[in-house]
């Protein structure tokens, strides 16, 4: 794991073709491996978690989440990136 | 995944839809070094202090918020109680020249703070419960033109110890500052009362207002840490399965109180990494805000009342705050402050409501108050209170606290030409208080005997 700086990327929103791609793209595109990906629809809803390395992506985690968030609006989702410890403090004894 | 799908969407949902947040990260700050004898040099080595030690703090705060995804309410900086900061800059003047000069200084607090985007600074205080030094009269006289003629200074007189007793002198002179603090503020509904708070008991590293101040022996520097939650641990209560038993409800509630004080912990200890001072504690109450679904009441509503302030309110919070403990405690490595549960009146929406149809009242909050923190917090009471009325209903509140081993406070607010039963609004997050009736019959003759009630003899509890 040296190196490597996790986070989660959740993206809600109303299904359509695209989405992944369009997340996935700003990631690749900065850098940011994808580890791991779960996608569900719940009614009607698009539901994305991403779990992401950012250890080696040229952009700050202001800026990554500043791209996540220009290319949720225009996809109609609502996109959000938070630091992998959070989950890990809040669901790991 | 590192993460199952319900893991991460229990995170989200607890901050995007139950308000779970960060309360207050307070800073707090020694300023031993910066006494003198010249009032202006004092006044300069606060500002520079405070400016120099939490001058980063806002920003580097923003930048957690954003990093894990969490919003914290409050940016807020705690101070060596001022009494013992102006002693040497008072000494020898006369009251009026002694109050004017710690009103320069309460000037200085809160310069620092307004120019460094803090939102309050707490400890514009006095510990008074073993008797009323000099200096500690100069701070408490001056009390009603310092929180008047400033914004964000908050401030306290701790009159009661376990140890020591209750300081009747200095309950009543607490009282009298309430009531002059109301009057002097009489144009906002008298809601200079909302930044003072008189205190049993205090920890000196409280993160929450108006009692935080940085407490003798908490080191050079120390970041303290609020967690919020009502609405989380709401939700954790009505997602149990129906007729879930007591000892089920206090499980969920641990479980809650795990999550909300790992996350402020996390916060906490980083901020305090990045600003190059110690991590001190987090304070697991559970603060509510005016918000729909962050509020105490409803948590207490959920465990099965038809309102809060109806019998069993008192075994609910017990209940409640038991539980809070009981999880936040294995969640933090040091938790600290007051780690109870707030009852405000103003500040829970549903609070409120519940003194309005009078199933709350005075004595229900009191009775409330042995079993969780702080004590009888932000509730309007009629602004022709004589101070005696005050000074008993606040003695009450220390007994408890001092027979209980706990911290308890009292922050009432005598709103000027205010009459029972109307609604008053302090805007924002301070929310509307229904003003509460203190009845006619009066303990003034008790009060006014002063002195020093001893401390409980602890060989005997019953």
């Amino acid at each position: 794991m040296a190196g490597k700086e996790l986070a989660v990327i959740t993206a809600f929103g109303k299904d359509r073709t695209g989405l992944v791609a369009g997340v996935s793209r700003v990631l690749a595109e900065n850098g940011v491996n994808i580890e791991d990906l779960s996608q569900t629809i719940m009614q009607d809803m698009f539901a994305m978690m991403i779990l992401v390395d950012i250890g080696k992506s040229s952009r700050s985690f202001d800026e990554l989440q500043e791209m996540l968030s220009r290319e949720g609006g225009r996809l109609g989702l609502e996109v959000r990136i938070m630091h992998k410890d959070i989950f890990e403090r809040m669901h790991r004894v | 995944m590192l993460f199952s799908p319900e893991e991460i969407l229990e995170t989200i949902s607890m901050i995007g839809k139950e308000n779970f947040d960060i309360r207050a990260v307070t800073l707090g700050i020694s300023l031993h070094d910066c006494a003198s004898p010249s009032e202006k040099e004092t006044c300069e080595n606060v500002y520079r202090k405070i400016c120099a030690c939490a001058g980063r703090m806002v920003p580097e705060a923003e930048k957690l918020e954003r990093k894990y995804g969490i919003p914290i309410i409050n940016k807020r900086v705690s101070v060596t109680p001022i009494s013992t900061v102006i002693a040497p800059c008072v000494r020898g003047l006369d009251a009026g020249r002694g109050e004017n000069a710690a009103v320069e200084v309460a000037k200085a607090l809160d310069r620092a703070a307004r120019d460094n985007g803090i939102d309050l600074v707490g400890g514009y205080s006095a510990l008074v419960h073993g008797g009323i030094g000099r200096s500690d009269a100069v701070l408490a006289g001056s009390l009603p033109r310092a929180l008047s003629e400033t914004e964000r200074v908050c401030g306290s007189l701790n009159v009661a110890t376990t140890q020591s007793g209750v300081n009747l002198d200095a309950v009543s002179l607490a009282a009298r500052q309430v009531k002059m603090l109301a009057e002097a503020t009489g144009k906002d509904k008298g809601f200079g009362a909302a930044k003072f708070v008189v205190l049993c008991n205090a920890p000196g590293d409280i993160p929450f207002m108006a009692g935080a101040f940085h407490g003798y022996g908490c080191g050079e520097a120390a970041v303290n840490v609020g967690v919020s939650g009502p609405g989380t641990v709401k939700a954790a209560v009505s997602a149990l399965p129906p007729g879930a038993d007591a000892a089920e409800v206090a499980e969920a509630v641990k479980r809650a109180a795990f999550k909300i004080t790992r996350a402020g912990e996390l916060v906490g200890r980083e901020l305090a990494k990045n600003l190059g001072v110690p991590f001190g504690s987090v304070d697991l109450s559970l603060a509510p805000t005016t918000k729909t679904a962050d509020s105490v009441a409803e948590v207490l509503e959920e465990i099965g009342l038809t309102r809060a302030g109806a019998p069993g309110s008192t075994a609910a919070l017990y209940l409640l705050t038991n539980a809070m403990k009981s999880g936040g405690a294995m969640a933090t490595r040091r938790a600290g402050g007051y780690s109870g549960a707030f009852i405000p009146v103003s500040e829970d929406a549903r609070m409120n409501d519940a003194v309005e149809s009078g199933a709350m009242t005075l004595p229900k909050l009191e009775a409330m108050t042995s079993v969780c923190s702080v004590g009888l917090d932000m509730i309007a009471i009629p602004g022709a209170t004589p101070w005696e009325a005050i000074a008993a209903i606040v003695a009450d509140e220390m007994a408890i606290g001092v027979a209980n081993n706990k911290c308890t406070g009292a922050r009432l607010i005598p709103v000027p030409g205010g009459k029972a039963g109307e609604t008053v609004d302090f805007g924002g997050l301070f929310g509307k208080a229904t003003i509460i009736g203190v009845g006619s019959e009066s303990g003034a003759r008790f009060v006014s005997r002063g002195g020093r009630m001893p401390a409980p003899i602890h060989s005997m509890r019953n």
